[in-house]
């Protein structure tokens, strides 16, 4: 089991680092409308978080993320 | 919800960057028009006589005589057009010439040749991939190696550009018997780096993948018999398709994929970017079959191009640029520019002092870079080299790019 506070705080703890506009992050926060990430940009971030679980997050399954709580919910799945 | 219906809003950013670009004034460095072309290495553009430092054209073949007469030949004899399909009426004795011609030079069982570079790459990836399978990628590949990937159903995962360690923990979180695909490029044409695809190929072989690797920008000058960085670092016979075009060392268009599988043939029948598009034209095939044979014998003419990368990248080097490279590692000299409008600004100065180079910018380029991408050819001479460094000091001055 995984907890989904601790898969919650490790993802915003990676986003910080990507968050390079500073823009306040919560679980409806887009990726794309609302940090701004262009498409390398998730794609170096996505590796980060693959490494982070031990995780594979295929290019198809990220195209059904679109907001931060999204990926809380998928990783949390994966990491299981 | 978006109001207007235009289906065109959505491009509205990108046009606003490229109206403030053009409103300082700068040329438009993504409309230049060649006027004349007078050999591989120069050309008239806006009416000036231009040294061209960025076309790809890297072992200078456009104007090889025993070349243009092959087009001429066959232009005369076959026509200007096949107007079908390779697997309907459009391979001609030509296609199939080509073809052996490329199995001579990789000394390969198969070859089969798409009309691009970009339709060989779309038309194999997304064939030989398929729904359960696996394509582990370079993250900085070519758009057509992403395209061929979102054509296919395969599960898509890239790991970062040329980390082996990334490729090898990706490749362990991947189901046992799962069908797998690496994907990798011998040279990355953005910043002229090679790969590692001496650690590469052996460690997707120890976890049961099969290797597709994409010379485009390396085939006819690395390795000893210009088979790319797969043959250079000794990799060459654990690749199992390598992918590749004539519109760079060839010097005409067309792409092609070799492979020693037993059932490579198969892929002449499901590959829709082989079967659904028109065949090159016979000019094109005997050309290039013309060229791909001269460029087999070219030992010569290879220890020219890398004696005029290394002198570029030391002379750059020395006048203070910034290159994508710290050692020259192919025929690609990248030159990293602060940011865009600097970019092409430079771009604007190295034209008005009579050289081509290309402006590439993002998202063609990694983490957000505006590039000076220059590309040199095997007949650039020693001297025009040296006056390609004394226009770049001069426009790097008056822009301010160095001190």
């Amino acid at each position: 089991m995984t907890d989904r506070d601790d898969v919650k705080a490790r993802i915003f703890n990676l986003i910080d680092q990507f968050n390079k506009k500073g823009v306040d992050v919560s679980e409806d926060t887009r990726f794309a409308q609302d940090l701004e990430w262009d498409s390398l940009t998730v794609l170096d971030f996505v590796a980060e978080v693959e490494d982070e679980f031990d995780i594979l997050i295929t290019m198809n399954q990220q195209a059904e993320i679109e907001k931060v709580g999204q990926l809380v919910d998928a990783v949390k799945d994966l990491a299981e | 919800m978006n109001g207007s219906g235009d289906l065109f809003d959505k491009f509205d950013e990108l046009i606003a960057v490229r109206d403030n670009l053009l409103a300082t004034g700068v040329t438009d460095p993504f409309s230049l028009v060649m006027e004349k072309v007078i050999s591989p290495t120069v050309a008239i553009c806006n009416g000036r006589e231009t040294i061209l430092l960025g076309t790809y054209n890297y072992m200078g073949m456009t104007f090889d005589p025993d070349v243009i007469a092959a087009g001429k030949k066959a232009l005369e004899e076959f026509g200007s057009g096949t107007t079908g399909s390779r697997v309907l009426n459009g391979t001609y004795a030509g296609h199939k010439d080509v073809e052996e011609a490329l199995k001579e030079f990789f000394d390969m069982k198969g070859a089969m040749v798409f009309s691009t570079g970009y339709l060989a790459n779309t038309g194999i990836i997304s064939t030989i991939a398929g729904k359960d399978d696996y394509i582990i990628l370079d993250m900085d590949s070519h758009a057509s190696i992403y395209d061929g990937c979102a054509m296919g159903n395969a599960n898509v995962v890239p790991f970062r550009h040329n980390d082996v360690e990334a490729l090898e923990k990706r490749l362990k979180r991947l189901p046992e018997d799962a069908g797998k695909l690496v994907i990798l490029e011998g040279v990355y044409s953005m910043l002229g780096d090679v790969a590692p695809l001496d650690k590469m190929v052996p460690l997707a072989k120890k976890y049961g993948a099969m290797v597709l690797v994409d010379e485009a920008h390396s085939m006819g000058f690395i390795g000893e018999h210009g088979r790319g960085v797969c043959e250079a670092q000794g990799v060459i016979d654990d690749v199992d398709f390598i992918i590749g075009t004539f519109s760079k060392s060839v010097g005409t268009v067309g792409g092609y994929c070799v492979s020693n599988h037993p059932k490579f043939e198969i892929l002449r029948l499901v590959s829709r970017g082989y079967v659904f598009t028109a065949s090159l034209p016979p000019s094109v095939v005997a050309t290039a079959a013309t060229s791909v044979r001269k460029i087999m014998h070219a030992k010569d003419k290879r220890a020219h191009l890398w004696e005029n990368s290394r002198t570029l990248h030391k002379g750059l080097t020395d006048l203070g640029f910034e290159l994508g490279t710290k050692e020259p590692q192919s025929a690609i000299i990248s030159v990293i520019m602060p940011d865009l409008e600097k970019g092409a600004m430079m771009w604007e100065a190295l034209l008005k002092e009579g050289l081509y180079v290309n402006l590439a910018r993002p998202p063609a380029t990694p983490a957000g870079m505006t590039l000076l991408r220059c590309s040199l050819c095997a007949e650039h001479s020693s001297a025009q080299v040296q006056e390609i460094l004394g226009m770049f000091e001069r426009a790097g001055r008056a822009t301010g790019c160095i001190d």
